[in-house]
């Protein structure tokens, strides 16, 4: 299995520690809810080096990212970032991902971990219709660490010369940290407050050591993918191969957001999109509170009230420690995705009440 | 290591432990079964009367992140259900061996009961893992 630069710092802290997509990686530390509700209350701070980072530069840079990504990369600033999908030629998803602008003809993109290779090969194609676009897959030379919670800034301002109130949500700076060239990126997957903080794969355990050093005396503790998966769940953003793949479409993701059919040039699948926006999507990804305490998970079939038949499936399901009843994310057939609209979940052989809810299922206060 | 895995129990390499008393067996899952899930968030049991043979899932125990087979050690007829663990599933964290029993059943076939580890054996199975 591979190894984040992290690893060993993970094994010493005592981490159960899984296969994550040929990844060994700690799925926990101290247990689930507590890293969760702690992320929510405190800070947590996770190992995400396994993330996948590929740079585009050159003059032709803007223009192979316009037409790699769905969403308008000419928007952006120096400093800027924006979450956005790349499409396959009829619309299904090849990933989602973040597009930073560093300066002109200069971004960076972060991928999945387990889409690395085949975004890779995918971004490698589409370049090669951009001779003055030189991208490159520098996955294995970063490490990445999220802070996420309130007291994020705070456990961070220390360590950096910096004043951190000047990167605003989805904006970054490149700077130092500790002595170390980071990118410090006021981002995350939690629904918090909190940093994305790229750094050579070489400093990412002295960075990890540091942030917990100065973090710990404020209640910050170490968090593992399974807080990562119920912090996330609880926002409704998606996760490829649960919410999105190369099946799924963003109109019927709920991502058409990130979808700028009106953004000035081509970009793959915009055809196919604009049909698809065109004739109406056939299915709607919803939030559904689940009753009764039953416990939906990816798989499950979702059934009319009545349950006469099949309507849909869920993508992702489990127990919500902020809330304290099981939530699930999941695709219905159109005309079934207004909040109130009841449901049913089956779980194994017995049929749970659900409902559809507005959605993210966690604010803030 | 006794409060960990009690002497009078017998114990399956699933992570189960029965209690015998003539006829009746009372089954739950035991102190490594419950470390490994973390906390318990649902417990599924079989209804009355059902006969199960063993191998066969009597049920299911849900963690935050997973559901694991519950997997009868005995063959039998259930006689009784734990229902406490339905409104408070963490007592399968708290207390795996007393107040999380799980199932009770009639036993069909006595014989079976040589094919449990005694307490030492299932002590060295979990040291071995």
């Amino acid at each position: 299995m591979k190894k984040t630069p992290l690893h060993q710092t993970h094994i010493d802290a005592g981490a159960r520690m899984v296969d994550f997509g040929g990844w060994h990686m700690p799925v926990q530390y101290s247990g689930l809810s507590h890293e969760h509700q702690t992320v929510r209350t405190k800070a947590g701070l996770f190992d995400v080096s396994h993330m996948g980072e590929v740079t585009a530069e050159g003059a032709g840079a803007e223009a192979f990212c316009n037409y790699l990504v769905t969403n308008n990369v000419s928007k952006l600033v120096d400093g800027q970032a924006q979450y956005s999908v790349m499409c396959f030629e009829n619309g299904g998803v090849v990933d989602d991902l973040l597009v930073y602008r560093r300066a002109e003809g200069k971004y960076l993109l972060c991928i999945n971990a387990g889409n690395i290779d085949k975004d890779w090969d995918w971004i490698q194609k589409i370049a090669a219709k951009f001779p003055s676009a030189v991208v490159k897959n520098l996955s294995e030379e970063f490490s990445q660490i999220a802070l996420q919670g309130p007291l994020s800034a705070r456990i961070l301002s220390p360590l950096t010369k910096l004043d951190l109130s000047s990167i605003k949500y989805y904006h970054f700076a490149e700077t130092d940290l500790c002595g170390k060239a980071v990118i410090l990126s006021r981002t995350g997957y939690t629904g918090e407050d909190g940093f994305e903080i790229y750094a050579p794969a070489a400093d990412g355990a002295f960075l990890w050591k540091k942030i917990m050093a100065e973090g710990a005396p404020l209640g910050l503790i170490p968090a593992g993918l399974g807080a990562r998966d119920t912090l996330r769940t609880e926002m409704k953003f998606p996760l490829y191969g649960h919410e999105i793949d190369q099946a799924t479409n963003p109109l019927e993701a709920g991502l058409g957001w990130v979808v700028k059919l009106d953004k000035p040039g081509d970009f793959v699948g915009k055809e196919a999109l604009q049909k698809l926006k065109a004739a109406g999507i056939e299915r709607a990804l919803v939030g559904l509170r689940v009753l009764d305490k039953g416990i939906a998970r990816q798989g499950y079939e979702i059934f009319d009230h009545e349950q006469k038949g099949k309507v849909g499936t869920v993508t992702s399901g489990t127990p919500s420690p902020s809330l304290g009843y099981p939530i699930a994310i999941g695709y219905v057939r159109k005309g079934l995705s207004a909040p109130g609209t009841k449901l049913q979940v089956k779980v194994r052989d017995r049929f749970f009440p659900a409902e559809v809810v507005a959605t993210p299922f966690y604010k803030r206060n | 290591m006794s409060d960990k895995i009690p002497g009078h129990l017998k114990y399956t390499k699933d992570h189960e432990w029965a209690y015998v008393e003539g006829k009746i067996a009372t089954i739950g899952v035991t102190h490594h079964a419950q470390d490994a899930l973390g906390e318990v968030v649902f417990v599924e049991l079989p209804a009355k009367g059902k006969n199960l043979k063993r191998g066969d899932t009597f049920g299911v125990v849900e963690s935050i992140k997973a559901v694991s087979d519950l997997y009868s050690p005995l063959s039998g007829k259930v006689l009784e259900t734990n229902t406490s663990l339905t409104d408070e599933p963490g007592i399968t964290n708290q207390d795996p061996y007393n107040k999380a029993w799980m199932v009770k059943i009639e036993l069909q076939d006595s014989s079976e009961l040589s094919g449990l580890l005694s307490a030492d054996d299932y002590k060295k199975l979990v040291e071995s893992l």
